[in-house]
C-alpha cells in the first residue's frame, strides 16, 4: 500500500509529559513524524497539535486510533478527510550581497513577505504560506546563499461549512 | 482515600520516602502483604485482581523500589489487568536534582501503564486517586502509576470524600456496541457454514463467560481460546477446541484455515496466535469484537469491526437471535462438527508414559487429583504450556499465566496474590525449574503471611522451552540452557519453614500430588521429569498456523 502524507489535529489536554506522549507513542511504535506544530488551542487548559505524518491507509488508521486512546487527548482530526486550511512560517536568513540585494526585496515583493532584520551582510525573511510556496520561495533564494532557516511545521485548521453551500 | 475505593489488600515494599505512609496504614483497615522484592508485589497484585475482580494495589519506594516494578506493570499492561501502583518519590523540591533514589519513574512507565501521574500538590491528591482507579478498571482495564513525592505524602489538604461518578473530557471507553453492525454479525453467522469462535482474555475480564456460552450454544458454533481466554468457555464441553496458537490443539489451528466466518471476541490477533498473518483464516470472513478499537484491524483484516465490551455485546447478540429462528442449525451444523470430530480423532493431545515421570502426565494427574477446581498460576516456558494443554478449564478465573510478555518469575507471586484474593481456594503454581529461581524468594512472603500456596516444579534441568527451540531449529545445539547447578529444592523448601517433596518416579507422582497438596501452608513439589520432552503440537514461528509439527 501507498504511503500519504496526514496533517492530524489533535487537541490534548495542556498537562506536564503530554508531548512525551505522543511523540513516545511515535517512537515506541515506529510511526513517522514529518512535523510537529504545538501551541495553546482556543479553550483554557488545551493546546492544539498538528502533525504531519507519512504512512499508508492501515498504519494512519492504527495512529489516529492509538492517539485516541491517550489518556489526555481530546480530540483527533484526519484533516485529509474534509476541506481545511494549511499555513506554515518559515524564517530565512538569506546573504545580501549589495549586488543581490534589489533581487531579494523584488522576491519578497512578489511573495508578500517581509524582511524583518537587516545587516551589513544578511536579509532575514519572514514567509507565511502553505509547503508549496515556501518551498517555492526557498528556491529563489537559495542561489543567494541562504544561511539558516527555521520552519514552524505546519499548522492547520479544518473549513467551516459556508452559508449557502 | 484508599479504603473507599475498595481496598482492603496491598501489597508492598517500604523504604525511606514512605515510612510516613505505612505509619498511617498501620492505622487503617487495609491489610499489607510485605513482599521481598517489588517485583513480586506487581505480580501479586496482579493475581490479585485476576481472581478479586477488584483493582490490585502496590506500594513500593522511590529509585530502586520503582524500578523494580517495571517487569510486573509491563506485564499487567500487556494482560490488561486492572491496577493501580503507588511509588513513593523524592521531595517536590529535589525533583530533577538527581537526588539520592530519584529515578523518573512517570518517564519510565509511560510506555508500559494505561496512564500515570505525578502528583505535585496534595490538593490534587484525591482526584487523581479517584481517577487512578477508574482508569485502571473501566475500558479495557490496565497499570496505573501514581508517583507520590514524600512531602505530598506528608502534606494535609482539606479532604473532601468526591461524590458520584468519575467524569474526564478526554476518556470515555466505548462500552455499548453499535447495533446496526451487531444485526450485521447475526446476518452473517446466521449464513456461515464453517463458523468459528475465538474467545480471548476480554471475555474472562468483562465477565462475559456465560453469555458466550448461551450464545455458542444456540448457533452450536465450536469455541477455541488464546491462553488468556482459557476458562471463557467450558473446556469439557462438546463444542469446546481447546487452546488455539503455536502450541494450540490440531482441531482449534485447522479450524481456522477452514472456517468461513471467524468471530473474535475480547482477543487482540497476537502474532502468537495467527501465526503468518496473511495465511490466517484466509477463507473467512472476520468479526472482531473489543473494547479497544486499536486492537481492531491493528493485525488482520477485518469484516466487521465492533467496538465494545464483550458482555455488553454478547448480551445484545443473545437478545437479538431470540428473534431468529434456530430449528435448522444442528442439522445445517452437522457436517463442519463432523469435520472437527475427524480433526480431533487424528491428532489429541498426547504423551507416552515411560518409566521416566512425563511432565505432562504430572498436570494430567493435577488436574484429576483437583477435580479441575484448583486455581493454576504458572511460571514461564514448556511448564506454562503443558499446564494450559492439560489442565481442563471448565470456569473462567482460573487460570492466572503471564501471557502477553511472558515473564519467568511470575507464578509464585502471582499464586500469593491470588490467594489472598481467595483464601479458601487451592492454589497450585505450574513451575519451571528455571523461573521459579527468579522470584523463589517470595516463598518468604507465603510462610510470613501464612498463604498455603503450592508449587509443582516440572524439574528438566533446562530452559526447556528455549531448549526445545535449539533441538528443533539449532541442531540440538544446547547453549546457555543447561541449569548444571540447581538448589536442593526440597531443602530450599525447608530452609524457608515451607514443606518440600520429591518424586524421581511415575509411581510417586500422585503420592507426592496428594501428599503435597493436603499438606499445611507452603509446599515445593519438585518432580524430576523428562528431560528433553517438547511441547506438541508447535507452529514455527512466522508459519502459517495450520502448520504444526506433530509428536
Ligand atoms: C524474565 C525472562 N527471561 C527470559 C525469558 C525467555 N525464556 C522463555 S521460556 C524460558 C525457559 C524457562 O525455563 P524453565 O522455567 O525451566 O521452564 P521449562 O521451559 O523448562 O518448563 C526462557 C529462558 C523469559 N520468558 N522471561
Ligand atoms: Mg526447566
Amino acid at each position: 500500500m501507498s504511503e500519504e502524507q496526514h496533517v492530524l489535529s489533535i487537541l490534548v489536554e495542556d498537562r506536564p509529559g503530554v508531548l512525551s506522549r505522543i511523540a513516545g507513542l511515535f517512537s515506541g511504535r515506529g510511526f513517522n513524524i514529518a512535523s510537529l506544530c504545538v501551541a495553546n488551542a482556543a479553550s483554557e487548559g488545551l493546546s492544539r497539535i498538528t502533525l504531519v505524518t507519512q504512512a499508508d491507509p492501515l498504519v494512519i488508521e492504527q495512529i489516529i486510533k492509538q492517539l485516541r486512546k491517550l489518556i489526555n487527548v481530546v480530540k483527533v482530526t484526519d484533516l485529509a478527510e474534509g476541506p481545511a486550511v494549511y499555513r506554515e512560517m518559515a524564517l530565512v536568513k538569506v546573504s545580501a550581497k549589495p549586488e543581490f540585494r534589489a533581487e531579494i526585496l523584488r522576491i519578497v515583493d512578489i511573495f508578500r513577505c517581509k524582511v524583518i532584520d537587516v545587516s551589513a551582510e544578511h536579509y532575514t525573511v519572514e514567509v507565511t504560506g502553505d509547503q508549496g510556496k515556501i518551498t517555492a520561495l526557498l528556491d529563489l533564494l537559495k542561489p543567494m546563499g541562504v544561511k539558516e532557516i527555521a520552519r514552524t511545521g505546519v499548522t492547520a485548521l479544518s473549513r467551516e461549512q459556508r452559508n449557502g453551500n | 482515600m484508599l479504603e473507599s475505593e475498595g481496598v482492603d489488600s496491598i501489597f508492598g515494599y517500604p523504604g525511606g520516602v514512605l515510612i510516613g505512609l505505612y505509619d498511617e496504614m498501620a492505622k487503617s483497615n487495609i491489610r499489607h502483604y510485605l513482599v521481598r522484592h517489588e517485583q513480586g508485589a506487581v505480580h501479586a497484585a496482579d493475581g490479585y485482581a485476576r481472581i478479586s475482580g477488584k483493582v490490585g494495589v502496590c506500594l513500593v519506594t522511590s529509585g530502586p523500589g520503582a524500578t523494580n516494578t517495571v517487569t510486573g506493570i509491563a506485564s499487567a499492561y500487556c494482560d490488561s489487568i486492572p491496577m493501580v501502583v503507588l511509588t513513593g518519590q523524592v521531595p517536590t523540591n529535589l525533583i530533577g536534582n538527581d537526588a539520592f533514589q530519584e529515578v523518573d519513574i512517570v518517564g519510565i512507565t509511560r510506555p508500559c501503564t494505561k496512564h500515570n501521574y505525578l502528583v505535585k500538590d496534595v490538593n490534587e491528591l484525591a482526584d487523581t486517586i479517584r481517577e487512578a482507579f477508574h482508569i485502571a478498571r473501566s475500558g479495557r482495564p490496565g497499570p496505573v502509576l501514581i508517583d507520590l513525592p514524600k512531602d505530598v505524602l506528608a502534606g494535609t489538604a482539606n479532604f473532601k470524600q468526591p461524590k458520584g461518578p468519575v467524569t474526564m473530557r478526554s476518556y470515555n471507553p466505548t462500552v455499548t456496541p453499535n447495533t446496526k453492525q451487531l444485526t450485521k454479525v447475526i446476518k452473517e453467522l446466521m449464513k456461515a457454514k464453517k463458523p468459528l469462535i475465538m474467545a480471548g482474555g476480554g471475555i474472562i475480564s468483562s465477565n462475559a463467560s456465560q453469555a458466550l456460552t448461551d450464545f455458542a450454544r444456540k448457533l452450536q458454533i465450536p469455541v477455541t481460546t488464546t491462553l488468556m481466554g482459557l476458562g471463557a468457555f467450558p473446556g469439557s464441553d462438546d463444542l469446546s477446541l481447546g487452546m488455539i496458537g503455536m502450541h494450540g490443539t490440531y482441531r482449534a489451528n485447522m479450524s481456522t484455515g477452514d472456517c468461513d466466518v471467524l468471530l473474535g471476541v475480547g482477543v487482540r490477533f497476537d502474532d502468537r496466535v495467527t501465526g503468518k498473518t496473511d495465511t490466517f483464516a484466509s477463507q473467512a470472513k472476520i468479526i472482531h469484537v473489543d473494547i479497544d478499537p486499536t486492537s481492531i484491524r491493528k493485525n488482520v483484516p477485518v469484516s466487521i469491526p465492533v467496538v465494545g465490551d464483550c458482555k455488553a455485546t454478547l448480551d445484545k447478540l443473545n437478545e437479538l437471535l431470540t428473534g431468529e429462528n434456530l430449528t435448522e442449525i444442528p442439522e445445517k451444523r452437522a457436517p463442519w462438527l463432523k469435520c472437527i470430530a475427524e480433526w480431533k480423532a487424528a491428532q489429541r493431545l498426547a504423551y507416552e508414559q515411560t518409566d521416566v515421570i512425563k511432565p505432562q502426565y504430572v498436570v494430567e494427574r493435577l488436574c484429576k487429583i483437583t477435580e479441575g477446581k484448583a486455581i493454576i498460576s504458572t511460571e514461564v516456558g514448556q511448564n506454562q504450556m503443558w499446564a494450559a494443554q492439560f489442565y481442563d478449564f471448565d470456569q473462567p478465573n482460573r487460570f492466572v499465566t503471564s501471557g502477553g510478555l511472558g515473564v519467568m518469575g511470575f507464578g509464585l507471586p502471582a499464586a500469593i496474590g491470588a490467594q489472598v484474593a481467595a483464601p479458601n481456594d487451592l492454589v497450585v503454581d505450574v513451575a519451571g525449574d528455571g523461573s521459579i529461581q527468579m522470584n523463589i524468594q517470595e516463598l518468604g512472603t507465603a510462610m510470613q503471611h501464612k498463604l498455603p500456596v503450592k508449587v509443582v516444579i516440572l524439574n528438566n534441568g533446562y530452559l526447556g522451552m528455549v531448549r526445545q527451540w535449539q533441538e528443533l531449529f539449532f541442531g540440538k545445539r544446547y547453549c546457555a540452557t543447561q541449569m548444571d547447578v540447581q538448589p536442593d529444592f526440597v531443602k530450599l523448601a525447608e530452609a524457608y519453614g515451607a514443606t518440600g517433596l520429591r518424586a524421581t518416579k511415575p509411581e510417586e507422582v500422585d503420592e507426592v500430588l496428594k501428599k503435597g497438596l493436603a499438606a499445611e501452608g507452603p509446599v515445593i513439589m519438585d518432580f524430576v521429569v523428562e528431560r528433553e520432552e517438547c511441547v506438541y503440537p508447535m507452529v514455527p514461528a512466522g508459519a502459517p498456523i495450520t502448520e504444526m509439527l506433530l509428536v
